[in-house]
């Protein structure tokens, strides 16, 4: 039950969002530029990272959304998900990825664990400085959107059918107005 | 020293935000509407939350930026900042800030950890549903800068007199108007 009143019928930060029209804005433009944007990072590997750091700050709503998104974009392999979540370091993706991954848990602790060997191993892996600067600041953005999305405590549906299907909007259109469609 | 190649010369977040103007626009967005904009929450009280978390967060750029736009906003007290970060609770704002504070404090911790007696209390002490939204989202967003800022271990001035004059400017400005002295100009609209 949320601790503000909220539209009903809306989930995770979007009746926020409808509640607060001026900084819906940019939040979505954040979350649309770091996820969607032109990067060499792929959009699958962008959610990941955004899934990955929302386990990590425990944030069912968020975890599970992008989850969905990051499985979408990756033909339905909500196996890859569950174990990038759960243990990264042996899931199957890429040694940049394992890479970049550590650094974004990094950032969920505090910027200040980010060292310069875990930098230094992201490069070694091929990581360029505008994709460890996004990695970064996708970790950081996730920071605030769980805090945000469980310090009002929003409506978290339990169905996992939800998601996937919410999942498919977000991957065809994007974040940018997804709060009201 | 910073962990890419940021523009040098620029302080904490600025060099980031000009690596990478693209997300430094809705960066200064989001922070223009949080602290400056007009809200019944003086701009003054949401940057002493912003201090605060930026504080509990342990973030020296933040801090210092944002206790200096504060004590700008709130008459020169730069006392008044320290006290709020040491001992809130003890310090002469309001009791809606000292409830609204206990809200941020928990948010930067984690979001789970804000109760609805928080959020009763800070209501008992006239908070409005807008204003503890407010409260939640500036201690979360601040719980993303900090990270940002830190994250890409940005050069962080030790001179505290630079971020007084640099508060000032802001407090009067915004954010976005003084963006627009350290971020290359922005393409023409399509």
């Amino acid at each position: 039950m949320p601790h503000i009143d909220v539209p009903a019928g809306l989930a995770g930060p979007r009746g926020l969002m409808v509640l607060r029209p001026e900084t819906a804005g940019p939040l979505s433009e954040m979350a649309e530029v770091l996820l969607r944007g032109p990067s060499t990072l792929s959009r699958a590997e962008r959610e990941l990272i955004g899934t990955y750091v929302s386990s990590e700050n425990d944030c069912c709503y968020c975890q599970t959304i992008h989850g969905a998104v990051a499985a979408h974009y990756l033909d339905g392999d909500e196996e890859l998900v569950r174990s990038v979540k759960q243990d990264f370091r042996h899931a199957a993706v890429s040694a940049k990825m394992k890479a970049l991954l550590n650094i974004a848990g990094k950032v969920q602790q505090s910027g200040k664990s980010v060292t310069e060997k875990d930098v230094a191993e992201a490069r070694d892996q091929g990581a360029t400085d505008l994709e460890i600067h996004d990695t970064v600041l996708i970790a950081a953005n996730f920071c605030m959107m769980n805090r945000y999305v469980d310090g009002l405590a929003a409506w978290t549906p339990e169905d996992p059918q939800f998601y996937r299907e919410r999942a498919v909007k977000l991957a065809d259109h994007g974040y940018l107005g997804s709060a009201s469609r | 020293m910073p962990h890419i190649a940021l523009p040098q010369g620029l302080p904490g977040i600025r060099a980031a935000m000009a690596f990478r103007p693209e997300t430094a626009k809705p960066l200064n967005e989001l922070v223009e509407v949080l602290l400056h904009n007009p809200n019944t929450l003086a701009p003054g009280e949401r940057e002493l939350i912003a201090t605060y978390v930026s504080y509990l967060n342990d973030c020296f750029y933040c801090q210092t930026i944002h206790g200096a736009i504060a004590a700008a906003n709130l008459n020169g007290d730069e006392e008044l900042v320290k006290r709020v970060k040491a001992d809130f609770q003890h310090a002469d704002i309001s009791a809606k800030l000292k409830a609204l504070l206990v809200i941020a404090a928990k948010v930067q911790k984690g979001g789970k950890h804000v109760t609805a007696a928080d959020v009763a209390s800070a209501r008992d002490h006239g908070a409005t549903d807008l204003e503890i939204h407010d409260t939640v989202l500036i201690a979360a967003a601040f719980c993303m800068y900090n990270r940002y800022v830190d994250g890409l271990d940005t050069v962080q001035p030790r001179d505290e007199a630079a971020y007084i004059e640099r508060g000032k400017q802001v407090a009067r400005e915004g954010y976005v108007a003084v963006s627009k002295s350290y971020l290359p100009a922005e393409k023409e609209a399509r």
